[in-house]
């Protein structure tokens, strides 16, 4: 029976082939979209980089959170040295407080100001940010920069080479500052936010020639890890409720969720239209199949007179169905593949997030499986229509 | 007794709505081995009756035994595998698989009867004279070759009966006698028997037990009574 159906999906390749690709592309889809949902939003809930949450300007905390954790974004405003200091002093709710200051980029990656205990914080769960073996972190009182990996990767920048700061966040040929800033290492890759940026001491970029010097004390926003949670709570009604001088963003995780909440209308979307793809894929095996009933009819009646039962042609059309829908199914895998390499370049180069299309999901596993079934679903029509054929009407000629 | 046929009739509905009796045979029958002709116009119910003998279509009344089975009384099922185990059919047309090889087109006669067997299949075709060309396709081969494929399929289940249909219809008169002489040998050989109907005088000539199906069949000429 295997061989009869193979034989007839050879014997009609090139419709074998087509709905077979249609098949993969919609089981293609289906698995990139989730596994990108999926990824997207456990990755970059994840990111924290060891922070609790972040002082800032008052103003949004979203944007705030995407500015220093994400380096994506402008700036919602400056704290003064002073607000740094009074976060950083209340060594009794704060563990670690990092300064950071934007407003500089390198050919389009960021530049960074920072204090060097930002390398002393555990980014994940025994991780600390360091640098690739021969360099070396930053002076403070230098003009030296560490280089994320994945910048380093694209500018093809190693330890010893010079560069000219720009002014703001987007590349300017025009906007050169005059400093002269020396890499002093390149930043073991850490798949976050920060491969994406450069790093250098913060009074570098508060006193860039060109700078404001009334805010060349001020700093962009305040990174902090309490002491304990229950701080964050007593902090966040301090300083969002009762306040209205500075931002606290607590808890990180939950106010990055906000833009997956905010873009779900936008997921549910894409998962209809993966969906959808799906049964205009299943529509055309049904398609496909059906259409070519009419040049079967005489095989199938053949195969009858030769004793093979109703029941049996029945099976042959649900098995090419379902051998069609798992062609396309395998073939998805290479869709999705393609479709994931792409994303996951696209993420990494504009978030430094990783997607990994590698990592078992069940979408791999239901979604080859739900086109299989739809696509033997299908098959009961033209099934149906085989399993009513009448022998003798189709043996023609009649004497 | 091979095949038994008692009070055996089969009618259709006409486009006009009246029934129009195709089939009404009292009795006929045949022994193992046994190789008889009808004759019969066209539109005689030739290819009807042979139909109600294989199973294919199933009688309004009577009895259709093969081999002490009953044709006519079982379902479509059984009649299935009856014909898949006991009956071999030549077409006129041939009616061969155009997208499968002679060796499949004959493997395939064999795979509903459960008895798939390549060696057989192959030793089929050679006793046909196309041991040289298994792997074509019916497309690729002469009218004449083409209709011993369907011998060699015919014979493929080890059939107790060959049914033949207008074998030499669609070939010239010379491979027409071939086939013919090929067709009768092939099953002698097999010990299957022959049933074949046909307009053909030359062919009715060559059976030393050729009949007029007007003589059995009782319907013909009473068109609309049903």
């Amino acid at each position: 029976m295997l061989q009869i159906v193979l034989r007839s999906l050879r014997q009609h390749l090139l419709s074998t082939l087509i709905t077979s690709f249609s098949i993969a592309l919609a089981s293609g889809l289906l698995m990139s979209v989730w596994v990108v949902k999926e990824q997207a939003r456990r990755n970059f809930t994840e990111v924290d980089s060891g922070f609790d949450g972040v002082f800032g300007a008052r103003g949004s905390k979203l944007q705030l959170v995407l500015n220093s954790i994400f380096h994506l974004e402008e700036s919602p405003g400056n704290l003064t040295w002073e607000q740094y200091e009074l976060i950083a002093n209340d060594k009794r709710r704060v563990k670690t407080a990092v300064p950071i200051a934007v407003g500089d980029n390198y050919r389009g990656y960021r530049l960074v100001g920072v204090t060097t205990n930002l390398f002393e914080v555990e980014f994940q769960a025994g991780k600390k940010f360091e640098v690739q073996d021969g360099g070396y972190i930053f002076r403070s009182d230098k003009k030296q920069a560490v280089v994320g990996s994945f910048v380093a990767e694209r500018l093809g920048m190693s330890i010893g080479n010079k560069f000219h700061p720009y002014h703001g966040l987007t590349f300017d040929e025009k906007e050169k500052h005059a400093e002269i800033y020396v890499v002093s290492g390149i930043m073991k890759p850490t798949n976050t936010p920060a491969d994406r940026v450069i790093w250098i001491p913060i009074k570098g970029l508060q006193n860039m020639s060109g700078h404001s010097v009334e805010t060349s004390s001020d700093v962009s926003a305040v990174l902090v890890k309490l002491q304990g949670n229950k701080h964050g709570m007593m902090m966040n009604q301090q300083y969002n409720v009762q306040g209205d001088v500075m931002t606290f963003a607590w808890p990180i995780a939950q106010i990055i969720a906000q833009i997956f909440n905010k873009i779900a209308p936008v997921e549910m979307i894409l998962r209809c239209v993966a969906v959808l793809v799906a049964f205009v894929a299943a529509g055309s095996i049904l398609a496909s199949i059906y259409n070519s009933m009419n040049e079967r009819r005489r095989d199938i009646a053949i195969l009858r007179a030769l004793g093979a039962r109703r029941r049996t042609v029945f099976s042959f059309l649900i098995l090419e169905a379902t051998g069609i829908a798992t062609l396309g199914s395998l073939a998805g895998f290479v869709v999705y593949f393609v479709i994931m390499s792409v994303a996951s370049w696209y993420v990494r180069s504009e978030t430094g997030i990783v997607l990994d299309p590698f990592e078992p999901q069940w979408v791999m596993v239901w979604a080859p499986l739900a086109m299989q079934c739809l696509g033997s679903l299908v098959g009961v029509v033209p099934a149906a229509k085989a399993y009513g054929t009448d022998v003798a009407e189709n043996l023609i000629p009649n004497s | 007794m091979l095949l038994s046929i008692k009070n055996l009739k089969k009618s259709f509905l006409s486009s006009d709505g009246s029934t129009q009796k195709v089939v009404d045979v009292a009795s006929f029958s045949m022994e193992s081995g046994q190789q008889i002709a009808l004759s019969g116009t066209s539109g005689s119910g030739k290819t009807t009756l042979l139909n109600l003998i294989a199973g294919i279509l199933q009688p309004d009344e009577g009895q259709i035994e093969l081999s002490g089975r009953s044709m006519s009384g079982s379902s479509e099922a059984v009649r299935d595998r009856l014909r898949a185990q006991m009956v071999g059919y030549i077409f006129q047309t041939f009616n061969l698989l155009q997208g499968y090889t002679c060796l499949e087109n004959v493997l395939l006669g064999m795979s509903f009867g459960g008895d798939l067997d390549e060696d057989r299949a192959v030793e089929l075709l050679e006793n046909v004279g196309l041991g040289q060309r298994l792997d074509y396709h019916p497309r690729q081969l002469s009218t004449g070759q083409q209709q011993r494929v369907a011998v060699a399929r015919a014979l493929a289940n080890r059939p107790k009966i060959v049914l033949a249909d207008e074998p030499t219809g669609n070939l010239d008169p010379k491979n027409a006698a071939e086939a013919l002489s090929l067709i009768r040998q092939t099953c002698r050989d097999r010990e299957a028997a022959l049933l074949i109907v046909s307009h053909d005088k030359a062919v009715l000539d060559q059976f030393e037990d050729s009949r007029d199906l007007s003589d059995i069949n009782q319907a013909i000429g009473k068109v609309g009574e049903a």
